[in-house]
């Protein structure tokens, strides 16, 4: 039997950033403010044919044909469709200071690091914090390349929710973790299913937006006039599409991180699968995200039916991380 | 970009299941059934059933996962256990209706993905299709007119579709790219089939086995030294691999201070093992993520507990048991410890003890004696004393002592290392001669190991591909005009919804123009108009 002191904590890093938490949440509250005035007040404007669409085809607003300064004249059958969304000075400044946030999440999440002196995503506060540096990357990442800033106003719910359970109820101070956790598996393991989750939590925060906004696009087709927020939400298939870009990304790491999983779980308990609730859990998301797969390669089961699937498949991730932990007894004893 | 979806067509034949044949006969019906099974909507229904059915698994204990959890809740549903145990609910993962779902899913993916991987194998052998007369037609269609030759345009051309298979019919050529998407569809679903067969066999033809080894003890890998044994329905458990191995020393060890103060940093165990009798001895550091594999057994480092030492002497002073007891933890955070002594041989009536074993015993506030550490700091015991028949005629866990047939003796003060308790009514003595430590430990053969890891492998590999590549084909047709120029026309057609094709199909135009311009002595296209 021995000793050993602590891993030494260094506290001014550790202090540094317990105040970087807070100004980082401060920062996305006033960005999520700022992109919900965006959405509801911004004048609902055609994007740019930017990445989504060819480039220099179709430009001209609404046509399909159109010669390019070569002289090549293009024809292009089905463009993305029009995509609409609504877009203010305010949605401007908003994601600049979601920037902002994310520069600090970023310090954040190094300064624990520091202070801990290990990889900093070996509990649930740091596991959270984490998780929320990849949605808001996402989200930032779908705002350069698809315009889609505009998703700001929903993304931002979840994470400014899931900070507030963190720092709330689930903050322990910087230190060593637990022996099982002592392998280069568990951060390859858990890195890879943070991002996948990340990413999820994009898709289907963005897959709930979509189904509002399909429901909105087919009663305007009916004629209705359709109020509010719901009446303001970007087109359908642009959604849609972000959605779907988001979990091809998001699929394959995650069964990667499963598989990681399965090794630690191997060289740690002598098993590398066991039903464990957590293992289960994870199964069952890799189920529904496949299943949301093979429905959009379906007849009849794109669109709405489709993203109620990729919705079920962010519920059960989301379950996943932050119910079973605490439902369901079993060797993933993280938190 | 919907109408680019045409091109998968073919998935979409198997998603509508016809309508059920009339007046076929047995063949008609079971080709019939076929087509529902193989088809992707059947496909569906099946992986929702088995992430559904999945559910119960992680809401009921589950005998593969602890067997005590299960055996807890039918103490406390004495009603429910047995009717949900008439449905395997405590063994979902291997039940036959979980195992019906999964099974007719694998034939349903075997079905639906065999006829693919064939017609996969002609196209990848046969040549691009033939041109479309209306190039105009195609999602994406871009027409400009050049002073270079037709030959010339086609020519250039080649050069410009790198990476496609390319073929000519008269003024035109026809190309296509992306075949490896089908081939990483294919090899993804065939791996699953793999992993599924794999995790088969190893579940077949492996063992899973617990035991407890005390610091100073031995091991030998035959069936009587498992406290449990899990063997797979074709496992030879009178043959299995005739390792040993010693447990010379083991140290746990935990913070010491701050907030954190007695959780675990590191658990290392020293073994000396041999593979057979003939082997040669070799040692090996056992840690929670750094098992020992001796002869394709693994050997886990589970846990571990306390051992604390016994010496019983009977009333003339003779040692009638000298043993260290292995006692399981109740927590983690402070390893205060239950365990029972038993010592049938001493010479007159039977004696037992029930004991209590605190690592680093304390007062605390209320003036009882509790365990504030994990380690062991200031070990202390007390123990409740038994004399008469210990009933072990009947077979008894090692932890429980049935004090039926036995009347107390009464409770002893707190014992430190190297204390006595003289037993009332001169019964003898028993004195708290040191603490060992001890390890709990799995034994684990899975053949499937390495071939599930292979598959798995094989799975995210095919599943990139299929993710990421996008097929497409292009067309590409000179035809001289009437105004002696040649007419240049670029069609493509993707055939997956990734965005970008469109945008690539145009750079390719671009360059060809661009490449011909420079041919033709850098004369644009609209210099003429
Ligand atoms: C264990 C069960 C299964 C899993 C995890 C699975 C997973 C997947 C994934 C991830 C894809 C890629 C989807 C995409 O290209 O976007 C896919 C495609 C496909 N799967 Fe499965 N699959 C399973 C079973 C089946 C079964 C039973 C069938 C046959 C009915 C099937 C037929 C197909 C087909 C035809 C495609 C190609 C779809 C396309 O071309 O877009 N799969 N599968």
């Amino acid at each position: 039997m021995t000793y050993t002191l602590a891993a030494p904590v260094n506290e001014a890093m550790a202090s540094a950033s317990d105040t970087l938490i807070i100004a980082m949440i401060v920062a996305y509250a006033a960005a999520l403010f700022l992109f919900a005035i965006e959405a509801a007040y911004g004048r609902r404007t055609s994007l740019k044919a930017g990445r989504l669409m060819p480039v220099a085809v179709g430009g001209r607003e609404g046509g399909d044909t159109g010669a390019d300064d070569a002289g090549i004249e293009v024809n292009v059958r089905s463009t993305e469709g029009e995509a609409k969304a609504p877009r203010s000075m305010m949605g401007r400044i908003a994601l600049g200071v979601t920037v902002l946030g994310f520069a600090l999440s970023v310090a954040q999440i190094v300064s624990r690091g520091l202070a801990a002196g290990r990889w900093p995503w070996g509990n649930m506060f740091e596991f959270i914090v984490a998780l929320c540096l990849i949605a808001v990357g996402g989200l930032l990442f779908a705002s350069f390349r698809y315009q889609a800033r505009f998703l700001g106003a929903f993304v931002l719910v979840p994470v400014l929710v899931l900070l507030g359970i963190g720092v709330r109820w689930l903050y322990v101070d910087p230190g060593p973790l637990i022996p099982a956790l002592h392998s280069y598996w568990v951060p390859i393991h858990v890195t890879a299913l943070i991002i996948a989750g990340g990413a999820f939590m994009v898709s289907g925060v963005t897959g709930i937006t979509y189904l509002v906004s399909h429901r909105a696009e087919a009663r305007r087709a009916l004629g209705e006039k359709v109020a509010g927020i719901a009446g303001r939400l970007p087109s359908p298939e642009l959604l849609d599409r972000i959605s779907h870009r988001f979990i091809l990304f998001a699929f394959p790491l995650w069964t990667f991180g499963i598989i990681a999983g399965a090794i630690w779980a191997d060289e740690a308990w002598g098993r590398f699968w066991g039903w464990d609730p957590k293992e289960v859990w994870s199964f069952i998301s890799w189920v529904v995200y496949a299943a949301y797969l093979h429905a959009r390669a379906t007849g009849g089961w794109r669109g709405p039916k489709a993203t109620w699937i990729n919705v079920l498949g962010f519920a059960t991730v989301m379950f996943n991380f932050f119910a079973v932990n605490y439902v369901f007894s079993g060797l993933h004893s993280y938190a | 970009m919907t109408t680019a979806q045409t091109g998968t067509a073919t998935d979409d034949n198997a998603a509508e299941p016809s309508a059920p044949p009339r007046g076929l006969g047995v063949v008609g019906w079971a080709r019939w059934a076929w087509r529902i099974l193989t088809s992707m909507r059947t496909a569906l229904i099946l992986l929702f059933l088995l992430a559904v059915g999945a559910i119960p698994g992680s809401i009921l204990p589950q005998n593969v996962v602890s067997v005590d959890e299960v055996t807890t809740y039918y103490q406390e549903h004495p009603e429910l256990a047995p009717w949900l145990d008439r449905f395997f609910l405590f063994d979902v993962f291997s039940s036959p209706w979980y195992a019906a779902i999964y099974l007719l899913l694998f034939v349903s993916l075997a079905g639906c993905v065999l006829p693919r991987a064939l017609a996969h194998a002609r196209a990848v052998r046969a040549r691009p299709v033939r041109t479309p007369r209306h190039l105009g037609r195609m999602p994406y269609a871009a027409r400009f007119s050049t002073d270079a030759e037709p030959e010339a345009v086609l020519e250039r051309a080649r050069g410009v579709l790198k990476g496609y298979r390319i073929e000519r019919y008269g003024d035109s050529l026809s190309s296509e790219t992306g075949y490896l998407r089908e081939a990483g569809n294919v090899l993804f679903h065939l791996a699953l089939l793999g992993l599924l067969l794999a995790l088969a066999a190893g579940a077949f033809f492996g063992y899973r086995g617990n035991m407890l080894v005390v610091e100073g003890d031995g091991f030998a890998n035959t069936l009587p030294s498992y406290d449990a044994i899990y063997p797979g329905h074709w496992t030879d458990t009178d043959r299995l691999e005739p390792f040993t191995f010693h447990l010379d020393d083991f140290e746990a060890s935990f913070i010491e201070d701050g907030d954190l103060r007695g959780q675990a940093s590191s658990y290392v165990a020293d073994l000396t093992y041999t593979e057979s009798p003939e082997a040669e001895e070799e040692r090996h550091r056992l840690e929670v993520n750094h098992p020992l594999t001796v002869d394709g057994v693994q050997v886990y480092l589970l846990g571990h507990g306390y051992a604390p030492e016994f010496v019983v002497r009977d009333a003339e002073g003779d040692v009638v048991f000298d043993q260290a007891v292995p006692f399981l933890y109740r927590e983690t955070a402070t390893f205060t410890s239950d365990g029972v002594v038993k010592v049938p041989d001493t010479g007159g009536e039977q004696l037992g003890f029930v004991g209590v074993f605190l690592p680093t015993a304390e007062e605390n506030q209320a003036g009882e004696l509790v365990s504030t550490y994990p380690g062991a700091e200031n070990p202390a015991v007390t123990l409740q004393g038994y004399q008469g028949d210990l009933g072990m005629i009947d077979p008894q866990s090692v932890y429980q002592l049935n004090t039926e047939g036995m009347e107390e003796l009464g409770e002893s003060p707190a014992l430190e290392v190297g204390d006595t308790w003289e037993l009332p009514d001169g019964a003898g003595s028993i004195t708290f001669s040191g603490v060992k430590e001890y390890v709990s430990l799995q034994s684990n053969r899975d053949g499937a190991r390495l071939p599930a890891l292979t598959a798995a492998t094989l799975a995210v590999a095919g599943l990139l591909i299929t993710l990421f590549v996008r097929p497409r084909r292009v067309w590409v047709r000179a035809t001289r005009g009437a105004d002696g120029r040649t007419g240049v026309e670029v069609a493509g057609l993707g055939k997956t919804e990734a965005a970008g094709d469109n945008a690539e199909f145009h750079e390719l135009t671009t360059r060809l123009a661009g490449r011909l311009r420079a041919d033709t002595g850098g004369a644009t296209p609209d210099e003429k108009e």
